[in-house]
């Protein structure tokens, strides 16, 4: 174990490696690597990276970098890569392959705004069109949890009761550049995380059978719904996978989601990635000046974590739900989640989105008090707010 | 789980009976030579098959004609699904070849940037496209494969382009292998499947692969059909090693290629330009004969 000062991108491929080279003693590691700002340097760790029983293949797209993926995954080994933004656009087709094949890849996703216009900066929407998809989605907040999550995905992802393919996430330049302090484990504890990957239904080259052919509706719909089991097994096996992380890591890699100061909240902000890092700063010296406010950081965006988030707001009267992301026509998509984890429940809620961030704009603590100050003066919600425009101009320049 | 659960069915023949392909369709046929070729050199393959009527050929689930292990792959996606799996196989000295059986739209069209990478990178594959000039599994649309003239449903009054030269192009990567079959010459055929599969690295096969239903021809036509097209030069039957060394296999007998037209509806007869169909035939003979002096 050592510390180190390093980017969010130097943690993926760290992680990534470390699981590949943890899977020596079994069918090894293969992946499709292809580069895109602000993820390339994830891609050339990975590269440069010695692996004792590993193939990097630098292939000619995303489409490719993850069928490459699917087909070591398929054929048992440890597969991984990396993407952002358009680059996760142009592989969708292969995301959604990998999940239904129930395949444990493991894709670190750096969270760049989706062109056009052509931009680099963070939003989360390139992430976020995947939500329906069978992926778990990890949302990171720094270098360390960058790391210790991805190291954790895949535990999660190759438990036999689990069996899908998880996608950790990092917001562009404010996690993927910045170099902050991280604990970086020894690759012998990571082989003790990470044991022999055993995919029951890998395919055997003297075993004939056809993966992926037509199946009747029937066929079709119980595969889903065995997806829709193992979803709802997740919770429960993410916590082992945290325990046992601690145990041999001795760090709390984080829970599904993380709370500051709800216990007693009225207000609750509700936030994702490094705007937890500000929006927790801004309450802390609110609730030191005596406001009853609280902060939850969703970690866990699939599967939704309705329980723990309806839990963490129980004393709340009014939630503001911070997306760095859009929905053309309806508003943040964590918003929409979160409404519907409360419906039927708490009914009596305030739950007043604000679009923020997007585009790689800052959220600034200043942004915070603002969306604070919206929301202690309502007294219903009302259409998502954007942050940072004026919509009652009637041109924007 | 369901969705891998393995099949209890011993048959190991490659293609098994029962299978949905239509009569006289050249896939049954190529994958039959195919199954007796890996018997012959005692060997055996896992199949990565795109979208296309080739994954149809499997059957619905539980069920699957295929006696080998099958993957499907996304329609542009076989040669890369192929290379993650090969690289398994050989990183733990697994033995079997993996061979990418992918119609003319997963090769010419759609596929052809990740076949282009997996040739550049001289994946350790067999690529097979079995070349049915046509889109058959969505029902008849035109491919980069479909003949200038040729009537699809999506060129319904004849397609105005000519048939692209996917062999120049996979030639020109200068892989191990590439070569073109006609099923109307089995020993020939089978003679360049077991070349394939006594090599390694990238080895790509072209197969012209009768389809009656896009062809709009008689079953009992498919063996003709490609025979003519080989003895008329219509479809070069010939082989190049690492990009440069070219032999010309069956050489064209001077058959008038009329007949092949006459005999798909695909084709209206008096919409082909039969000169220009002789000349181009002649030009493309006559620098395969070039390439193979100048390289024997
Ligand atoms: C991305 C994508 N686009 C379109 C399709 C629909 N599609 C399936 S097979 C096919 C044509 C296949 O043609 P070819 O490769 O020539 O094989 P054939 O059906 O003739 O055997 C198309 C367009 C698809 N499956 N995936
Ligand atoms: S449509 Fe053509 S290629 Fe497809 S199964 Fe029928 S004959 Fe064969
Ligand atoms: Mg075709």
């Amino acid at each position: 174990m050592s510390v180190q000062v390093i980017t969010g991108n130097h943690a993926a491929g760290y992680a990534l490696s470390a699981a590949g080279e943890a899977n020596r003693t079994s069918r090894g590691t293969a992946c499709g690597i292809y580069p895109i700002t602000p993820q390339t340097e994830i891609v050339e760790y990975v590269a440069k990276f010695p692996f004792s029983k590993g193939r990097v293949v630098p292939v000619e797209s995303e489409h490719s970098a993850m069928a490459v993926t699917i087909g070591a995954s398929i054929a048992g080994a440890r597969a991984f890569t990396a993407s952002s933004s358009n680059g996760l656009a142009y592989m969708t087709e292969n995301i959604m392959v990998a999940g239904y094949y129930r395949l444990p890849i493991v894709m670190v996703g750096v969270n760049r705004t989706l062109g056009p216009p052509w931009n680099i900066w963070a939003d989360q929407g390139d992430t976020l069109m995947l939500r329906d998809f069978p992926w778990l989605q990890l949302y990171c907040e720094d270098s360390q949890e960058v790391l210790d999550t991805t190291l954790l995905a895949f535990r999660l992802a190759e438990d036999h009761r689990i069996l899908l393919p998880a996608l950790t996430c990092m917001d562009a330049f404010i996690v993927s550049h910045t170099q902050t302090e991280t604990t970086m484990p020894d690759q012998a504890d990571v082989d003790r995380y990470l044991p022999d990957l055993d995919l029951p239904h890998r395919m055997r080259y003297d075993e004939a059978r056809t993966i992926g052919g037509l199946a009747w509706p029937h066929e079709g719909l119980s595969m889903r719904l065995e997806i829709d089991e193992a979803m709802k097994r997740v919770p429960d096996v993410y916590q082992e996978c945290r325990q046992r992380f601690s145990e041999v890591f001795g760090r709390d890699p984080g829970d599904v989601i993380q709370t500051f100061g709800t216990e007693d909240a009225t207000q609750i902000l509700i936030v994702t990635g490094t705007m937890a890092t500000t929006a927790r700063e801004v309450v802390r010296e609110r609730r030191a000046a005596g406001e009853k406010i609280g902060l939850v950081k969703i970690k866990m965006f699939r599967p939704f974590p309705e329980g723990a988030l309806r839990e963490a707001c129980a004393t709340a009267e009014r939630v503001a739900v911070l997306d760095r992301n859009y929905a053309a026509g309806t508003g943040g998509v964590f918003w929409q989640d979160t409404r519907a984890a409360f419906q039927g429940h708490r009914d009596d809620l305030l739950i007043q989105n604000y679009l923020t961030g997007l585009c790689g704009e800052d959220v600034t603590p200043a942004v915070i008090g603002d969306i604070l100050e919206d929301l202690s003066e309502r007294d219903a919600a009302g259409e998502p707010v954007w942050m940072g425009i004026d919509t009652t101009k009637e041109t924007l320049q | 789980m369901n969705a891998t659960a393995p099949l209890a069915h011993d048959d190991k023949c490659l293609l098994r009976p029962g299978n949905t392909n239509c009569g006289g369709c050249g896939m049954s046929v190529g994958l039959t030579m195919l199954g007796r070729a890996l018997d012959k050199a005692e060997d055996s393959c896992s199949l990565v098959i795109p979208a296309c009527c080739g994954i149809v050929t499997a059957g619905a689930y539980p069920t699957t004609s295929y006696g080998v292990p099958t993957i499907a792959s996304t329609f542009a996606s076989s040669p890369a699904v192929a290379s993650g799996y090969a690289s398994i196989r050989d990183l733990n000295n697994e033995p079997g070849q993996v061979i990418c059986w992918a119609g003319d739209g997963g090769t010419y069209d759609i596929g052809l940037a990740t076949l282009s990478a997996a040739a550049e990178r001289n994946e350790n594959i067999i690529y097979i496209c079995y070349d049915n000039e046509i889109y058959g599994n969505t029902g008849g649309q035109r491919s980069s494969a479909t003949p200038a003239g040729a009537r699809t449903t999506t060129t319904p009054t004849g397609k105005v382009e000519g048939k692209k030269d996917i062999m120049s192009i996979m030639a020109a990567h200068a892989i191990p292998y590439a070569a073109t079959l006609s099923m109307a010459h089995p020993e020939d055929f089978a003679e360049k499947l077991a070349t394939a599969l006594s090599m390694t690295g990238m080895r790509f096969l072209l197969i012209h692969s009768p389809c009656p239903t896009g062809w709009k021809s008689e079953p009992e036509d498919s063996i003709e059909l490609v025979r003519i097209a080989v003895a008329s030069g219509l479809f070069p039957v010939y082989e190049v090693f690492d990009g440069a060394r070219y032999r010309i296999s069956i050489k064209p007998d001077g058959t008038d290629p009329a007949e092949y037209f006459h005999r798909q509806r695909r084709f209206a007869d008096d919409e082909i330009d039969l000169d220009e169909t002789r000349r181009v035939c002649a030009e493309r003979m006559r620098r395969l004969e070039v390439l193979a002096r100048s390289f024997h």
